[in-house]
């Protein structure tokens, strides 16, 4: 039996969107909000924003599962409007407590759905590797939530910039070097492997996920794999670049 | 005031170092003490182990990382000399017993292929100078209680230097981009920690080329044949008997080790 009004909780994180608020856990009050609720909230998201253009992971690393106590990746959607062009700044005004990682992004080639997925599967469905800066903004104040709260917040996605996709053959994405620089200053480094174990497997474990509700990636599609980095703040006047080894350059710069 | 009686501190390590009973850190009772009497304190340690019929085969490079530099308080590496005694191979079994509190991190290895000197060691300088590079975990483990340990200790117990465990491949520098090397570390197949090269100092190049023109400044060259550790690309991780440790390098390879009771 659910008692929670799904469209509700919607409403409520679109308010907090659209007036640059960040609000209250939504389970602080509606405590019965579970994982699979939150994804019923999140849907009603999906169904009201613009065409989408992709899929997110989030919660991909062994540590950060292990902080929260579970096993499992959590993922959102991509709507077309959150999508920054290559050289347009993030307007931080537009947002209420932005943050950027460095990603792996997956273009998919073709359409690829299905409950045993894995990331062979995924790799030989892939046409592009990019580098990828996702840009978060939780609606929840100081980004404090519950898995639930999280998953109903499309898993904090606000913009993302995707760079110049290169073809996957011979690129072992688990190995690959990650840096993170914000003003040019070093802030963090990792490698692919840091989501999930291997950025494939995550976009399998997703590709599996949307099986369940009779869904799938389609061609074309972007898939940011997962942060590979703890998310660092980001204010106007910032410039962050992420490098990823064999894949390339992206720089993201903040105006107000 | 320079360091009272660091022939005196230096014996107290050695033997910390022998009986693998930690001693208490210096700057307990001389809270003054600073990273040149930590030298002063290094340079007596070295002959007493050589003296043994250890050697110099190398130089290690510590607090490489932004975080590991706030911690101590410091903004600058520091270093120590590799030991002949402490160098391991890949797939080696390394014996918890002749550590008293060892801690394991993966990291890249330089080996000169001709000499180096600084003063004046621009980091374009170094790569003529690398015969090649290579993967490499080093067992960190410190002479000094607990840890518990300020600049001038770690500095006078070698770096904190344990052992290291090097790959046999060595990877020629030509085309490499240091920085990007992507490293990945587990523990018993379960993935413990991700880095990049330019965790060590932004590029483990420029570390070389820093510790070229430290030692520069004292008169001592870097050698051909030595090998240049320059600092973890992750936080240190606690070993156990019985754990399987393996980095795998992108573009270097893997390095595993077993750690044995004894």
């Amino acid at each position: 039996m659910n008692t929670v009004d799904v469209h509700d909780l919607a409403d409520r994180l679109t308010k907090a969107v659209t007036e640059r608020t960040a609000i209250d856990p939504l389970t602080d009050d509606v405590t019965d909000l579970d994982l699979e609720t939150g994804y019923a909230v999140q849907r009603v998201l999906r169904d009201q924003a613009g065409p989408r253009v992709g899929w997110k992971l989030g919660v991909t690393s062994r540590a950060k599962q292990a902080q929260v106590g579970v096993s499992d990746p959590v993922c959102g959607f991509l709507p077309g409007a959150g999508a920054l062009d290559l050289g347009e700044p993030l307007r931080t005004g537009e947002l209420i407590q932005p943050r950027a990682e460095p990603e792996i992004v997956f273009i998919l080639g073709r359409d690829l759905a299905g409950a045993h997925v894995t990331a062979a599967d995924v790799l030989s469905a892939t046409s592009g590797l990019a580098v990828g800066i996702e840009i978060l903004d939780s609606r929840f104040r100081d980004y404090r939530f519950t898995m639930a709260d999280v998953v109903a917040d499309n898993t904090s996605a606000a913009r993302f910039v995707v760079g110049t996709p290169v073809p996957p053959a011979g690129i072992d994405v688990r190995l690959v070097g990650v840096l993170l620089e914000k003003n040019g200053e070093l802030v963090a480094t990792a490698s692919g492997a840091a989501s999930l174990g291997h950025p494939a497997a995550a976009v399998a474990w997703l590709v599996r996920r949307l099986a369940a509700s009779g869904e799938g990636l389609a061609a074309g599609e972007v898939v940011l794999s997962g942060g590979l980095t703890a998310a660092t703040p980001v204010v106007a006047g910032d410039v962050v670049a992420v490098t990823i080894d064999r894949l390339g350059t992206v720089e993201l710069a903040c105006s107000s | 005031m320079a360091v009272t009686d660091p022939a005196a501190k230096a014996r107290a390590l050695y033997e910390a170092r022998r009986t693998r009973v930690p001693i208490p850190p210096f700057t307990d009772a001389e809270p003054d003490l600073d990273m040149a009497d930590g030298y002063a304190i290094q340079q007596e340690l070295v002959p007493l182990l050589l003296a043994d019929g250890d050697t110099v085969v190398g130089h290690k490079v510590g607090v490489t990382s932004a975080a590991m530099q706030k911690m101590i308080g410091i903004d600058t590496p520091d270093y120590g000399p590799v030991l002949s005694s402490t160098v391991y191979r890949d797939g080696d079994a390394i014996p918890l017993d002749r550590f008293i509190a060892p801690k394991v991190e993966a990291e890249i290895v330089f080996v000169l292929g001709s000499r180096l000197q600084g003063p004046g060691i621009g980091p374009t300088d170094v790569a003529p100078a690398v015969a090649g590079v290579a993967a490499a975990m080093e067992i960190v483990d410190s002479r000094i209680a607990d840890w518990r340990i300020k600049l001038a200790d770690t500095v006078a117990d070698l770096a904190s230097n344990g052992a290291v465990a090097v790959s046999s491949r060595l990877v020629p520098l030509q085309g490499l981009d240091t920085r990007l090397i992507g490293m990945t570390f587990t523990r018993n197949g379960e993935l413990v920690d991700t880095g990049a090269g330019a965790a060590a100092l932004g590029d483990p190049l420029a570390v070389v080329a820093w510790l070229a023109n430290v030692l520069g400044e004292a008169g001592v060259a870097l050698e051909p044949g030595h090998m240049i550790m320059t600092g973890a690309l992750h936080a240190a991780v606690p070993l156990a008997a019985g754990d399987v440790f393996r980095a795998e390098f992108d573009r270097l390879g893997p390095v595993t080790i077993r750690v044995k009771e004894s």
